[in-house]
């Protein structure tokens, strides 16, 4: 395996690799289509070798930032530098990004093999080189026995992992992946992002993952983007995005809040009865009705007949359980080990009480479109 | 059956357990009704076409006392000007093939990737040609172009590539929506291929079925087309067959037609043949 990464990393001539872990840098990033500015003055550097996801919902901007970083969307404005050059006029081409597409994005008339040697055969490779470094990537990805296969004779995982083998076959400053893994199962799925994440670590490429399944970012990404309507919320770490979420749509769209009408004052809220602090950031000034967002590992409960919420639904998710407490008119999520949730039943009174150490809240009127009135 | 709400496995449960219920007598009878219906419509639909080609082959293939003979068939290549007129139509038609692929290719393509909302207009650009008469087309043509144009008889190719356009670009247009073009282009582009090659690798292959079915139904337009070539004044194969059946018996002509419509046919099927022996060859060799 060794010998596989160096040969990965030292490029055709033999030279060291001069384009492994580019930094990237989008400069205030604009893209209008009609109406809708798809990217709202982006800006967002990418470290070398990093492995960045770009997570959001529908329609956030996040597929267009990818599309514009790989050269596939013209600009409005703002600028495309990767180590220092500004790419923003220079063709999908000539960009050396290597990209993963959402779709199978295969070459149906050519087996495995080619495919992965297209982009060496674009480079004007010679036959031998490409025969050898298509087989050796092949066999990184765990396939080296399907070479002679064609793509509709292949399972869809092993389509992209082919498409991975591909983009990486050009050496690529930066690795690009619009959600690769969607149209997977989830077993395979589970097994592509650690393979994804394993060769990105071993390679140490730039990578830019976009996608909207939080599970993904939150186990594969270095850092991960939140973006909402063309710009960004929030750029942190995944923990620190789940643990110290910077706005109220972070902390709704990454995990499960539940949003608690409360008063603030004096950087101060009471929730269930009980006084907790305010979590410094966005919005913690706030004062008068707000909204206290709870993950459901914020609460605990305790059975009490005279409890003043009441258990509405039980979702059993392996060790834990998420249990719906109906709290006046307020439906609040609550996650219980599964042995304690067995023993509480549909319209059992419970009281619940906050268990962190402080509470963000947001202004009352914020709300979240993907968030349902329905709780999960 | 209990109505599907908020996505409750066990309401989905019930709804796969439910028994399925058996056909009904009445439905039994229904689709024998229809199975009788399907029949008479295929065997109306064959006779409809081989009636007339029936007719057409037996004629061809009676001397004048109405006696079996192969006599026009063995007349045919040797009749005044058959071989000249063969010889025309099959150059008009390899020009046709070459401009009309040239030409409509790229820009099919090009709508595809790049203007997906104009391929509705496009849509009604091409159905034009079936609207408007050849003769209207000819005689404005011959109207405006000048002597030099008309007097080469591959004027009539420029025609016959807008005369075959809707067939032409509504079989690329088929071939172009069963591909995932635009991500097809765009992973090439990503792995550094230009447009050229891009169209020539990756493109063109994809749609190869659909780039043969064009080229045949265009060999067909142009050995089929009577006027035009007439109007312009070029013994094609139909212009031919019309002139010669003048001054002779209707045998020898009606065994070119037989011949001309039995060929394109075979042409057809070869074609398709080749194309899927091919494709099975490719990958016997890549898997063996």
């Amino acid at each position: 395996m060794t010998q596989m990464k160096e040969t990965i990393m030292t490029n055709s001539m033999g030279s060291p690799p001069t384009n492994v872990g580019a930094a990237v840098s989008l400069e205030n990033l604009v893209r209008t289509f009609g109406k809708v500015r798809a990217l709202d003055g982006l800006s967002l550097k990418i470290e070398p070798g990093e492995f960045m996801a770009l997570l959001g919902p529908s329609g956030c901007g996040k597929t267009t930032a990818l599309r514009v970083l790989a050269g596939f969307e013209l600009l409005d404005s703002g600028r495309v530098v990767v180590d220092g050059v500004d790419l923003s006029d220079v063709s999908a081409r000539k960009r050396d990004m290597g990209m993963v597409f959402q779709s199978y994005s295969l070459f149906p008339n050519m087996n495995a093999l080619n495919n992965v040697a297209f982009g060496l055969r674009m480079r004007k490779q010679s036959s031998s080189v490409r025969r050898k470094k298509a087989g050796e990537l092949l066999e990184m990805v765990g396939l080296s026995d399907q070479g002679n296969k064609y793509p509709h004779q292949m399972s869809g995982g092993q389509q992209q992992r082919i498409a991975l083998a591909r983009a990486l076959a050009i050496e690529p400053r930066v690795l690009l992946l619009d959600e690769p893994l969607s149209a997977l199962d989830a077993i395979v799925r589970a097994e592509l992002r650690d393979q994804i994440r394993s060769l990105q670590q071993r390679l140490a490429i730039t990578t830019v993952f976009v996608t909207h399944d939080q599970e993904e970012v939150l186990s594969m990404a270095d850092r991960v983007c939140v973006m909402s309507k063309g710009h960004i919320e929030q750029v942190a770490s995944p923990s620190e995005l789940y643990s110290r979420p910077a706005t109220a749509f972070v902390a709704q769209f990454v995990g499960i809040s539940s949003r608690v009408p409360v008063d603030a004052s004096n950087h101060e809220v009471v929730v269930f009865g009980q006084r907790c602090p305010v979590r410094s950031g966005e919005g913690s000034d706030l004062s008068g009705a707000v909204d206290a967002l709870l993950r459901p590992e914020d609460i605990a409960i305790e059975v009490d007949p005279e409890g003043q919420g009441f258990v509405t639904r039980k979702s059993f998710l392996g060790a834990m359980t998420r249990l719906v407490v109906q709290v006046g008119e307020i439906p609040v999520r609550v996650d219980v080990r599964s042995d304690k949730a067995s023993e509480i039943d549909l319209g059992t009174h419970v009281r619940p009480s906050i268990v962190s150490r402080d509470v963000l809240i947001a202004t009352r009127k914020e709300t979240v479109a993907s968030e349902a009135a329905v709780p999960k | 059956m209990a109505p599907l709400s908020a996505g409750s496995v066990f309401e989905v449960s019930e709804i796969q357990n439910e028994p399925v219920p058996a056909f009904s007598s009445g439905s039994t009878k229904r689709r024998r009704h229809f199975r009788i219906w399907r029949l008479v419509v295929l065997v109306l639909a064959g006779a409809y076409f081989l009636i007339p080609l029936y007719a057409g082959i037996k004629f061809s293939l009676q001397n004048s006392a109405g006696h079996f003979s192969l006599q026009a068939y063995d007349k045919l290549p040797s009749a005044p000007g058959f071989s000249a007129a063969l010889t025309l139509s099959l150059k008009i038609a390899v020009a046709t093939m070459v401009v009309s692929t040239l030409l409509m290719v790229p820009t099919a393509i090009y709508v595809h990737v790049r203007l997906p909302q104009l391929r509705r207009v496009l849509d009604v650009v091409t159905v034009l040609p079936i609207v408007i008469p050849p003769i209207v087309l000819i005689v404005g043509v011959l109207g405006a172009y000048p002597l030099w144009a008309k007097s080469s008889p591959y004027l009539l190719s420029f025609m016959y590539v807008i005369l075959a356009m809707p067939f032409v670009y509504r079989s690329l247009d088929a071939g172009l929506g069963a591909i995932d073009l635009k991500t097809l282009t765009e992973a090439s582009r990503s792995l550094g291929g230009n447009w050229l090659k891009t169209m020539w690798r990756v493109v063109l292959p994809n749609i190869r079925p659909a780039l043969l079915s064009a080229t045949v139904l265009t060999l067909a337009l142009v050995f089929g087309e009577y006027t035009m070539a007439s109007l312009d004044l070029w013994q094609t194969i139909p212009v031919w067959i019309v002139q010669f059946s003048i001054s002779s018996d209707g045998n020898i002509q009606v065994a070119a037609s037989m011949l001309g419509l039995v060929g394109t046919w075979i042409l057809l099927v070869a074609v398709v043949s080749l194309d899927r022996s091919q494709s099975r060859r490719t990958r016997r060799r890549m898997l063996g």
